[in-house]
C-alpha cells in the first residue's frame, strides 16, 4: 500500500486516495449523519407513540414539565460537555447541585427577602469555589478526573450533610418570588427554561467561535499536539471545570425553585448519570475532541421526552433506570463504531 | 503577552534575502556559495554552539555544532539512536538543552518551549504528523493562531477555510480545508503540517523522516515543495535514512554518529559509499565475536511472507544453536515480521514451518505452546507488568502448568522465579520485589526468563539490549550466547551494529518492508549492513 501499490503510471501528480479509505470516509460520514438524525427521529418517535397512548402527554402542562426537567439537565450538561471534550470528566456535578440547593434553602430560611439575581449568584459562587477544586485537582494535581471528581462527589455530598444536620428545605422556606422562576412568565416560558436555553446558546457559541473553546476540542483530540501547539492545556481544563461546578450550583438554585423542596439525600444524587447521559447521547465523545453543545442539546430532550414519556405511560421508576441505561449503551456504541471505521480508514494506508 | 515573548521576538528575515534568491534561482536551483558568502558578511540563519542534551544516562546530543543558512536543504543522517531527531527537538523547543547555545540570525535566543521556537520562525514536523484528527484541516493549521475579529474575539470559519485554502493551495496541496484530518492519509496530513507551518512564516523547517511512509510519488510531490518553499528562502532540514533521497535533495549533508557531529560536506563534494562509512565509522573491538557455532537442523523457516503495505516476500531461515540476526533500519518492517511470525498480526501470503512443519498461529498463546518465543522491544508497555513482582512476571507465561483446577501453587511459583533468577543472574534482593524497581538491564533479564519457563525451541529478541548499561549489555549478550549454545535457534532483531557483529552467526537486512540480502560472519561488517539497509548501492529501493 506504501511506494508499490500506489505507484500506478500515468497518473497525474496529485495525491490519490486510496479507494478502501473513501469507503470508510463514506461510511464515517453516513454514520455521523446518522446519528444526528436518529437523535430527532427517536424523540419524535416517543413523543408520538406516547402522545397517542396517553392523552395527557399532549397538554401544555405536561410539556412544560418536560421543558423544566430539561432545563436542570441542560445547564449541567453544558458544562459538562466542555469538560468532557477536553478527555476528563466531572461526576460531582449532582453533589455539587445538591450542595448548592441546600445552602441556598438554609440561607433563604434567615433571609426569606433576598433578590433572585443574589440567590442565583450564590448558588452559581458556590459551584465556581466546588469546580475550582476539582479544576485544581485534575489541572494541577494530576489527579486522573475520574478519581479526583469521584472523590469531590462524596466529599460534597458529605458537606450537605454537615451542613444541613439532615434537615430539608422545606417549601414554607422557599420564598414566592424563586417560585416564580420556575413558573411561566410573561413569553409563556418559565424564566428558568429561558435560562437554560441562554447559556446551553452560550455555551455553543464559546465552543464553536472562540479560541478557547477550540482550544478545549484541540486537547481532547490530542493532548501532545495541543502542547507542542503552545496551548495551555491546563488553564482550559481548569476552565471547564469552572464553568461545570459554576453551571451545577446554578441548577441547585433553580432546583430548589422547581421542587421547592431540598433533600440533603436525594437533592442532585444520581444526577451526574443523566448528565453524562444527556452528553454522551448527544455525541460528545467519552475520548473528548468531537461533539458539541447542539448534540448535548438533543440529547438532554430525547433523555427528558422517555422519563415523561414513561412517568405518564405508568411505567414504573425501575423501568425508567433500565431503558435510559439501554438508551446511553446503544449511544455509545454507535460512537464505537463510528471510532473504528474512521480507525480503520487511517489504519488501513500505514 | 508573556515577558519571554517580547524578549526573544525577532524580526522576520530580510526580506532582501528572499528577493534575492528568487531573482538568482528562478527555476529553483540554489547557488550555494552566495548563500555562505552573503552569511558571512552579515549572519542569517539558525546556528548552534556547543549544544548538548542527555536524558539521564550519557549524552544524546553532544556539543553539537550546526548552520542552517536560509534558502538550502540541509540533511542530517545517522544511524538510528545517533541524535538527530533529538537535536530537530532542542531546536524546536519540545526539550531545553543542557548545555550549548541556539542563535537566529547571530542574535542567541533562548527557545524554552515551542511557542518561542514558533515565533522565532522555527517549525518541527515530525515523522508521524501530530495533529487533531478530530478537527477540520483548516482549524488543524489555525490552531492556537485562529483568525479572530473585532471587537469580539470571534473565530471566523470562513476567513479561516479561505485561508486554509489558500496556504494548501500556495504549496500545490488538494486537501479539503474543511476535511477531518484524522481522514487523510499520512501523507496529506505532512501537507496540512507544512501548510501550518506556513501560516506561522517558518522561516526554518525541520523535518524528521518526512519520507519514511511516502509512496515514491508522495516523496516526489514533497520534493517539488520543499524547492518551492527555499527558493522562498525558507531553509529546511531534512533528516533522512535513505541515501537517494538525501543526495536528491540536500545542498549539504551533516552527520552524527552517538549524539556527535562527524562533520558537514557540501552534497557534491561526498559520495554515498562515504557517508555510510563516516555514519559507521567507530572504533571497532568492543566485544570479541562469538566462535562460530555448529548449527544443527532448520528450527525457524519463513518462505515469501507478505503483509501488504508492511513487508513482502520475506525469507529467512534459524537452525537449533544458530544466532541470525535480523538488521535494518528503524522502519524497514523488522518488528513487523517477528510480530506476525508469533501469531501477534495477521499476514496475508507465505509459510512458516517450525522444524519442517507448516504452522500458522492465530494468538501468541498458539506460539508459546510450540515452543516459539518473542521478547518484544517495549519491554515497558509489552513485556512486562512493571508493578507486579519479579515471580508474578516470570510465571504469567506458565500459569497453567503451576496450577491444578485453576489455584495457583505458590511455592513452585517461587520456586520457578528463583531459579531463573539465578540462572540469569537477575540483580534483585528478592522475587516479590515489583519489577519496576530494577534497572533496565535486569528488567530486560526478567523480561527472558519469562520466556525461558516455557522452554521455546526458538526465540526472538527484539532490540534485547535497547536502553540498557554497558554492563548489562555484556550479560545479556553471553546469556544469548548460552542459549544458543543450548541449542536453541535465536533470531535477534537489533539495530546496533557491534551487538550484531559479536553475537550473529549470519545476518539478514531489511530495507523498506523486504529482505535486502544476507550476510555471511565472512562477509559482515558494519558497513556492509549499513550498504544493505540504506540502499546505498544503487538498486533502486523497492
Amino acid at each position: 500500500m506504501r511506494r508499490d501499490e500506489a505507484g500506478a503510471a500515468g497518473q497525474p501528480l496529485h495525491l490519490t486516495v486510496p479507494r478502501t479509505e473513501g469507503r470508510a470516509r463514506a461510511i464515517n460520514r453516513g454514520l455521523a449523519r446518522f446519528r444526528d438524525l436518529g437523535l430527532v427521529v427517536a424523540i419524535a418517535a416517543v413523543a408520538i407513540t406516547t402522545a397517542v397512548r396517553s392523552p395527557q402527554f399532549a397538554t401544555a402542562a405536561n410539556l412544560q414539565r418536560i421543558m423544566l426537567d430539561i432545563s436542570l439537565l441542560l445547564l449541567v450538561a453544558t458544562g459538562q460537555t466542555m469538560v468532557v471534550l477536553t478527555r476528563n470528566i466531572d461526576l460531582s456535578v449532582g453533589s455539587v447541585l445538591g450542595l448548592s440547593g441546600i445552602v441556598v434553602g438554609f440561607m433563604l430560611k434567615s433571609h426569606p427577602d433576598m433578590a433572585v439575581p443574589a440567590i442565583l449568584g450564590l448558588g452559581a459562587g458556590l459551584g465556581l469555589l466546588a469546580g475550582a477544586i476539582n479544576g485544581a485537582l485534575v489541572s494541577w494535581g494530576r489527579v486522573p478526573a475520574v478519581i479526583a471528581t469521584l472523590g469531590t462527589l462524596t466529599v460534597y455530598r458529605g458537606l450537605v450533610f454537615i451542613f444541613s444536620g439532615g434537615q430539608q428545605v422545606n417549601p414554607q422556606d422557599v420564598p414566592r418570588q424563586l417560585l416564580q422562576v420556575a413558573r411561566p412568565g410573561q413569553l409563556g416560558l418559565p424564566p428558568m427554561v429561558l435560562m437554560a436555553l441562554l447559556v446551553a446558546t452560550a455555551g455553543w457559541v464559546v465552543l464553536r467561535y472562540t479560541r478557547t473553546g477550540r482550544a478545549m476540542y484541540a486537547i481532547g483530540s490530542n493532548p501532545d499536539a495541543a502542547r507542542m501547539r503552545g496551548l495551555q492545556a491546563g488553564r482550559i481544563v481548569f476552565l471547564t471545570y469552572l464553568i461545570s461546578g459554576a453551571l451545577s450550583g446554578f441548577a441547585g438554585v433553580l432546583y430548589a425553585a422547581r421542587f421547592a423542596t431540598v433533600n440533603p439525600a436525594s437533592a442532585g444524587t444520581g444526577f451526574e448519570l443523566q448528565v453524562i447521559a444527556a452528553t454522551v447521547i448527544g455525541g460528545t465523545s467519552i475520548l473528548g475532541g468531537r461533539g458539541g453543545i447542539p448534540g448535548t442539546f438533543l440529547g438532554a430532550l430525547l433523555l427528558g421526552t422517555i422519563a415523561n414519556a414513561l412517568a405518564v405511560s405508568g411505567v414504573s421508576g425501575f423501568w425508567q433506570r433500565a431503558i435510559e441505561g439501554a438508551v446511553i449503551l446503544a449511544a455509545v456504541a454507535v460512537d464505537a463504531v463510528i471510532r473504528r471505521q474512521a480507525a480503520r480508514g487511517v489504519a488501513g494506508r500505514a | 503577552m508573556p515577558e519571554y515573548y517580547r524578549q526573544y521576538t525577532v524580526t522576520p528575515a530580510p526580506s532582501r534575502i528572499v528577493i534575492l534568491f528568487g531573482q538568482e534561482a528562478p527555476n529553483g536551483h540554489r547557488e550555494l556559495g552566495s548563500a555562505v558568502a552573503l552569511g558571512a558578511r552579515e549572519p542569517s540563519g539558525l546556528s548552534t554552539r556547543g549544544l548538548t542534551k542527555s536524558f539521564g544516562g550519557p549524552p544524546v546530543v553532544k556539543d553539537m555544532e550546526f548552520e542552517l543558512l536560509p534558502g538550502e536543504v540541509h540533511a542530517i543522517v545517522g544511524e538510528n539512536g545517533a541524535g538527530k531527531s533529538t537535536f530537530l527537538k532542542l531546536l524546536a523547543g519540545v526539550h531545553p538543552p543542557d548545555a550549548g547555545q541556539v542563535a537566529v540570525d547571530g542574535v542567541p535566543v533562548d527557545i524554552g518551549n515551542p511557542t518561542i521556537a514558533r515565533s522565532l520562525g522555527i517549525s518541527l514536523i515530525f515523522q508521524e504528523p501530530t495533529l487533531f484528527p478530530d478537527l477540520s484541516v483548516a482549524e488543524n493549521i489555525f490552531m492556537g493562531n485562529h483568525p479572530v475579529g473585532r471587537p469580539l474575539p470571534f473565530v471566523g470559519w470562513q476567513r479561516m477555510r479561505a485561508q486554509a485554502a489558500e496556504l494548501l493551495e500556495s504549496i500545490g496541496a488538494r486537501v479539503d480545508p474543511s476535511q477531518p484530518v484524522g481522514e487523510l492519509s499520512v501523507a496529506e496530513q505532512q501537507l496540512v503540517e507544512i501548510a501550518t507551518a506556513l501560516s506561522h512564516r517558518a522561516r526554518f523547517v525541520l523535518m524528521d523522516e518526512p519520507t519514511a511512509s511516502l509512496t515514491p510519488r508522495e516523496v516526489e510531490r514533497l520534493f517539488a515543495i520543499i524547492r518551492d518553499l527555499t527558493v522562498r528562502g525558507t531553509a529546511v532540514v531534512f533528516v533522512n535514512h535513505r541515501l537517494e533521497e538525501v543526495f536528491a535533495i540536500a545542498d549539504r549533508i551533516t552527520i552524527m554518529r552517538d549524539g556527535v557531529k562527524v562533520g558537514t560536506w557540501g552534497v557534491r563534494d561526498i559520495t554515498r559509499d562515504e557517508v555510510v562509512r563516516r555514519m559507521v565509522g567507530r572504533e571497532l573491538g568492543e566485544a570479541p565475536a562469538r566462535p562460530i557455532a555448529s548449527p544443527g537442523e532448520v528450527a525457524l523457516e519463513i518462505e515469501g511472507l507478505t503483509s501488504p503495505g508492511v513487508f513482502r516476500d520475506v525469507s529467512l531461515s534459524v537452525r537449533r544453536g544458530e544466532i541470525v540476526a535480523l538488521a535494518g533500519l528503524v522502519g524497514a518492517g523488522r518488528t513487523e515480521v517477528a510480530r506476525a511470525v508469533f501469531g501477534i498480526d495477521p499476514f496475508e501470503r507465505g509459510t512458516i514451518r517450525l522444524f519442517g512443519r507448516p504452522v500458522r498461529f492465530r494468538s501468541p498463546r498458539e506460539a508459546l505452546r510450540h515452543g516459539l518465543a518473542y521478547l518484544p522491544e517495549d519491554r515497558q508497555h509489552q513485556g512486562l507488568i512493571l508493578p507486579m513482582s519479579v515471580a508474578h512476571n516470570i510465571s504469567l507465561t506458565v500459569l497453567d502448568q503451576l496450577s491444578r483446577a485453576g489455584w495457583l501453587h505458590r511455592r513452585r511459583e517461587r520456586e520457578l522465579a528463583q531459579e531463573q533468577v539465578q540462572r540469569l543472574r537477575v540483580k534483585a534482593n528478592s522475587v516479590s520485589q515489583p519489577a519496576q524497581s530494577l534497572s533496565g538491564g535486569n528488567q530486560q533479564k526478567v523480561l527472558v526468563g519469562k520466556f525461558l519457563v516455557t522452554q521455546p525451541k526458538v526465540l526472538i529478541l527484539d532490540e534485547p539490549t535497547r536502553g540498557v548499561d554497558v554492563g548489562a549489555k555484556a550479560e545479556i549478550h553471553r546469556l544469548i550466547g548460552e542459549l544458543a549454545e543450548q541449542g536453541i535457534a535465536v533470531l535477534m532483531i537489533s539495530s546496533d551494529l557491534p551487538e550484531v557483529l559479536a553475537l550473529a552467526d549470519r545476518v539478514v537486512v531489511m530495507r523498506d518492508g523486504r529482505v535486502a540480502g544476507e550476510l555471511s560472519r565472512s562477509e559482515m561488517s558494519e558497513e556492509a549492513i549499513m550498504h544493505l539497509a540504506v540502499g546505498s548501492d544503487g538498486r533502486a529501493a523497492v
